[in-house]
Parts: structure tokens; C-alpha cells; sequence
């Protein structure tokens, strides 16, 4: 009964991180076939500044994303009240953005980002800012794209944190409201302690899929003629190791080095996952 | 804040409600203003999208857009491809998946803990690193811009089997042990008991696999080079790079794209939801 799945995992995914292990000490020829290079790929990672700022791109986007997270508690919370009335219908349309494809999102945001003709622009010229030119102003970009990244992922969270909220048990909040708490206290002693695993499971996850970001900075940088939008002047402070791993492996073509940024990905993910998990003792408290 | 209000009054609990209405309300603004804001773009003309300042309603509501983008994209083949590669990937992981979860859950067999094993460390590696093999695995095997290339690896899933195997855990063992004393085999008890009780879990995967398949990139932008074997997510970025300027074009392409996963979900708003939490709480 195991055969088929594991035979497909083999072919497609176990064998390929080996493989992939192999080709990062390679450098593959034009016509195929690897040439071992031994660590040049991994040193030449540390001589490429492209690589660095694509970490520090990638490490600065998950960091806002986690500003995401309080946010989504503090709208569950507010969903979670006894007898609010139209929950589900706030529940649907905070969702939206979690089904709808992350390139339509992307295209959808990049005109409203537009300099000239966007909406964004439009309504802050309404209080007298004048706005960036948030898809392609260097400075801007990837504060633009994290943003996008926070409204996609909200009602992901919420959902999360919503029904974490359902499993408290009322009596906590009939105990703290006869001593007298007020919203504020018993949202910080009650419902974040108790929520803590809802949280820590959250932020985990969040991390995870923000240090992958790609598609949407891909769509965001991408420019008319060159499909790797080598032109848009913000790419180098938005590209991040993910799309860093594409342009290398599949638009220029280098699998090795292609490869070895994959491992930096790898890396990356595995020591701030278990940092997580390390620090959670201090923080998270299971019932 | 689970309103335990009894001391203050119920003016003051009045407010309160009025305020959470507020900001939810102020919230809701924020999420679905963009899309409200994508309809109407996608019936303007182009000189009107790029007229400061900007109208809101469209002044004349041009749906040929909508026919338009039928001519600059190949989008009749692009939006088969995308159900065609969802389905088969997602009729594929239903079989796989169940088959292998179940036996992980309920029998035991030689080495079932290591390969158990094996398949949760798939679950830890991000998809970046089977990207260059499965490129090469399809390549050699001529499936560039085929289906077949499409969807063959998205197939098989470690999360998949994982999640199941959690719901096949969750069963009650009488009803199968009986089965099993009847003289039912393994396979038997599978496909008449517990495959039927699994529904719920069934249902969770198919939802995320649909959703995951219909909107990923990065996999069918390195599989397929030529945009009439492009499925929607692809061929959408592929526009972009092409019609860049023309976002009434953009906008009316990118909601026909997105509409199949709204309605879904809207009509199984239920179970997306319960799917995505259930994931939430379990892996």
C-alpha cells in the first residue's frame, strides 16, 4: 500500500535533495553533464554580493511579516466576542486573499502601487502626501511587497488564532471578569498566554513561508521584454534568495550555484526553525 | 476580547460592540477594496486607467476586456491546462496519499517507522531543493511543456499522507477489528470502512491541493517555456511581461484566473476553513 507513494517521493523528492547536494560542488555544461568544482560554488556565494543582499532582503521581509501575527490575534480577539453579529461574513471577506492565486494578488497590488496612475497614490494625495513609486523606488520596494505579504497571509492567521480562541474555556474569562478585569488585561493575561501555541505554531509557519517568498516578489520586479526583471532598478533590494535560486538555476542557467543558494535557503530555514522551538520554553505555555 | 463586560453597563457594552464593528468593518475595507478596485479597472478603457485623476466607476463599462484577453493570451488553453493539471494532481494524491497513509497508521510492516521517517524529512525541506532534479527528470523524459510535466511530481505529497494518516489515526479500531475478524483483507477494510469515515480529511486534501496546484509558480514557470502549455499562473506572469502597461487587460485576465478558487471557496467556505485550521492544529 506504501509502494506507490514512496516510489513517487524517491524519484521526485528524497533522491532529488541528494542530487541537488551533488550539484551545488558542480558546474553543469552547456549540453548537460556536471564537472566537479569541489566548494567554488560556496565560496563564490560569499564573493557575490547579490547573495548577501538577498539574504538580508529575505531576512528583513520575514522579519515584517511576524508584525502580521499581533495583528491577527488582535482581530480574532475581536471576532472571538460572545454574540458579535455577521462573524462568518467578516471571516469570508478577511479570507479572500488567502484563495485567490499570489500572481493575481501580485498584479493586482502593482497597479495600485503604480506612481502615476494608482490607487494608493491617489488617496494619500487626498491628505496631501505625495506616494513613491512603490514597485521599482529601491528604497520602497520591499517595504511595499512585505506589505502585500501581511495582507495575504491575515486571514490565514486569523482562522488560526480563531480556533485557538475556541478552545479557552469561558469559566477563565467569568473568573476574570469578576475580578474585575478590564478588556485590555484580560486580553494580555488571559487570551495571549493561553493562545501561545496558536501563536508559536503561527510565527513558525510564517517564517517558514516568508524566508521562501517568490512568487509575488517575481511578479512585482518582473518588467516588459525581460522575464527575469533584470530592469526594475529596486531588484536587487527586493530579490530574495528564492528568486535569487530561480535567476541563478533556471534563467542564467548555472544549476550548481543554483544549487548551493538552495542549501543557503535550507539553512536558513532549519536554524531559525529550531531556534523557535528552542526558545518556545520561555514563552509558549501548553494547558 | 470575549465580552465579559457585566460590571460596566450595557451602554458602555453598546460602544464596545460598536467600536469592534468599526474596526472589523475599517478592516474588511482593507481586504476586499482590492478587488473591488481590480473589477472596476478591468472595465475601464486604457486611456481611462491612466487618466488623472482617476474615476472610480468605469465610464463606459468596456466587458469586450474580458474577450480581449482571449486574443493576446492563449487563455481558453492556459485555464485546461490549469484544470487538467489540478486534477490529476490532486485525483492522484487522493490514491497515493490514503493508500500509504493508511498503512502507516494501522499496519505494521518491516522498516514502516524509517520510511515513516523519511517521508516527514520531505515535509522539512523546502520545494527549492527538488526543483533542479525534477527540472532534469523532466527534460530528459521530453515532458517540457506537457501535462505529463506538469503534473506527475506534484503527484506525491509527504504532507498529504501525513495529514491522512492523522485522520486514520482518529478512527475508531472496533468496526475495522470486526471487519478483520469476518475475514476481511487490509485492502477490503481500506476501501469499505475506513476510506468511507476518512471523507472529512479526503476533503481537507483535496481542498489544499487544489488551491496549492491552481496557484503555484515557480514549478510550471521552470516546466513550461512555451504559453500555450502554460497553465493560468504562469501564462498570467508571462502577460504581465508582455502587456505590462494595459492593466485593464491585466486586471480582467487576473480575476477570470482567480474566479473558479472564490466560487469554491464561497460555496465550501465551511471546510476551506476547517481544512486550513485543522491543519493549523494538527501538523
Amino acid at each position: 500500500m506504501v509502494t506507490p507513494m514512496t516510489i513517487g517521493l524517491m524519484i521526485f523528492y528524497l533522491w532529488p535533495v541528494a542530487q541537488t547536494f551533488f550539484y551545488s560542488f558542480t558546474k553543469s555544461g552547456p549540453f548537460g553533464g556536471h564537472t566537479w568544482i569541489g566548494t567554488a560554488n560556496y565560496r563564490a556565494l560569499l564573493d557575490e554580493p547579490s547573495v548577501g543582499q538577498a539574504v538580508a532582503n529575505t531576512l528583513l521581509y520575514t522579519i515584517i511579516q511576524l508584525a502580521g501575527i499581533p495583528l491577527a490575534v488582535l482581530l480574532a480577539a475581536l471576532l472571538n466576542q460572545r454574540g458579535l453579529r455577521g462573524r462568518s461574513v467578516y471571516r469570508t471577506l478577511y479570507f479572500l486573499p488567502v484563495v485567490t492565486m499570489p500572481v493575481a494578488v501580485a498584479m493586482l497590488w502593482r497597479w495600485m502601487y503604480n506612481g502615476d496612475y494608482g490607487l494608493v497614490n491617489q488617496l494619500l494625495s487626498v491628505i496631501g502626501v505625495q506616494g513613491a513609486h512603490w514597485a521599482s523606488d529601491p528604497s520602497v520596494a520591499l517595504y511595499a511587497l512585505a506589505a502585500i505579504g501581511i495582507w495575504m497571509a491575515l486571514g490565514y492567521n486569523m482562522v488560526i488564532f480563531l480556533a485557538g480562541l475556541q478552545g479557552i474555556p469561558a469559566t477563565y474569562y467569568e473568573a476574570a471578569a469578576i475580578d474585575g478585569a478590564g478588556p485590555a488585561r484580560t486580553f494580555f493575561r488571559i487570551t495571549v498566554p493561553l493562545l501561545s501555541p496558536s501563536i508559536f505554531f503561527a510565527t513558525v509557519l510564517t517564517v517558514i513561508n516568508s524566508l521562501q517568498m517568490f512568487d509575488l516578489a517575481y511578479m512585482m520586479m518582473s518588467t516588459p521584454g525581460s522575464a527575469a526583471g533584470t530592469a526594475n532598478p529596486a531588484l536587487p533590494r527586493v530579490r530574495t534568495i528564492s528568486y535569487l535560486f530561480y535567476q541563478k538555476a533556471f534563467v542564467e542557467h548555472d544549476l550548481g550555484f543554483g544549487a548551493a543558494v538552495a542549501f543557503v535557503l535550507l539553512a536558513f530555514i532549519l536554524v531559525m526553525t529550531i531556534l523557535q522551538f528552542r526558545l518556545q520554553r520561555r514563552w509558549v505555555h501548553y494547558a | 476580547m470575549p465580552d465579559g463586560t457585566t460590571v460596566a453597563g450595557r451602554p458602555a457594552r453598546r460602544l464596545g460592540t460598536a467600536a469592534t464593528h468599526l474596526v472589523l468593518a475599517a478592516g474588511a475595507v482593507v481586504m476586499v477594496g482590492p478587488f473591488v478596485w481590480q473589477f472596476l479597472t478591468s472595465l475601464k478603457t486604457f486611456s481611462e486607467t491612466t487618466h488623472v485623476p482617476l474615476t472610480f466607476l468605469p465610464s463606459e463599462w468596456q466587458w469586450s476586456n474580458y474577450s480581449q484577453v482571449f486574443d493576446v493570451l492563449p487563455f481558453r488553453q492556459m485555464f485546461l491546462t490549469t484544470v487538467l493539471m489540478t486534477a490529476g494532481r490532486t485525483i492522484a494524491q487522493l490514491v497515493f496519499c490514503s493508500l500509504a497513509a493508511y498503512a502507516f497508521a494501522r499496519l505494521r510492516f518491516r522498516g514502516n517507522n524509517l520510511l515513516f521517517g523519511l517521508f516527514l524529512s520531505v515535509l522539512m525541506v523546502p520545494g527549492q531543493l527538488f526543483l533542479i532534479p525534477q527540472y532534469l527528470i523532466v527534460q530528459d523524459l521530453g515532458w517540457v511543456n506537457t501535462l505529463a510535466g506538469l503534473i506527475v511530481p506534484g503527484m506525491f505529497s509527504a504532507f498529504g499522507t501525513f495529514l491522512l494518516r492523522q485522520f486514520f489515526l482518529a478512527l475508531p479500531r472496533d468496526v475495522e477489528e470486526a471487519a478483520r475478524l469476518d475475514g476481511a483483507n487490509p485492502l477490503q477494510i481500506f476501501f469499505r470502512i475506513a476510506l468511507p469515515l476518512a471523507r472529512p480529511g479526503l476533503l481537507a486534501l483535496t481542498i489544499l491541493t487544489v488551491l496549492w496546484s491552481w496557484n503555484d509558480l515557480m514549478y510550471p514557470l521552470v516546466v513550461s517555456t512555451d504559453p500555450a502549455a502554460m497553465p493560468l499562473s504562469a501564462g498570467l506572469a508571462t502577460l504581465q511581461g508582455e502587456h505590462m502597461t494595459d492593466y485593464s487587460l491585466l486586471m480582467a485576465g487576473s480575476i477570470m484566473a482567480t474566479v473558479p478558487m472564490i466560487v469554491a471557496f464561497v460555496v465550501l467556505q465551511r471546510h476551506f476553513i476547517q481544512g486550513i485550521a485543522h491543519t493549523g492544529s494538527k501538523s
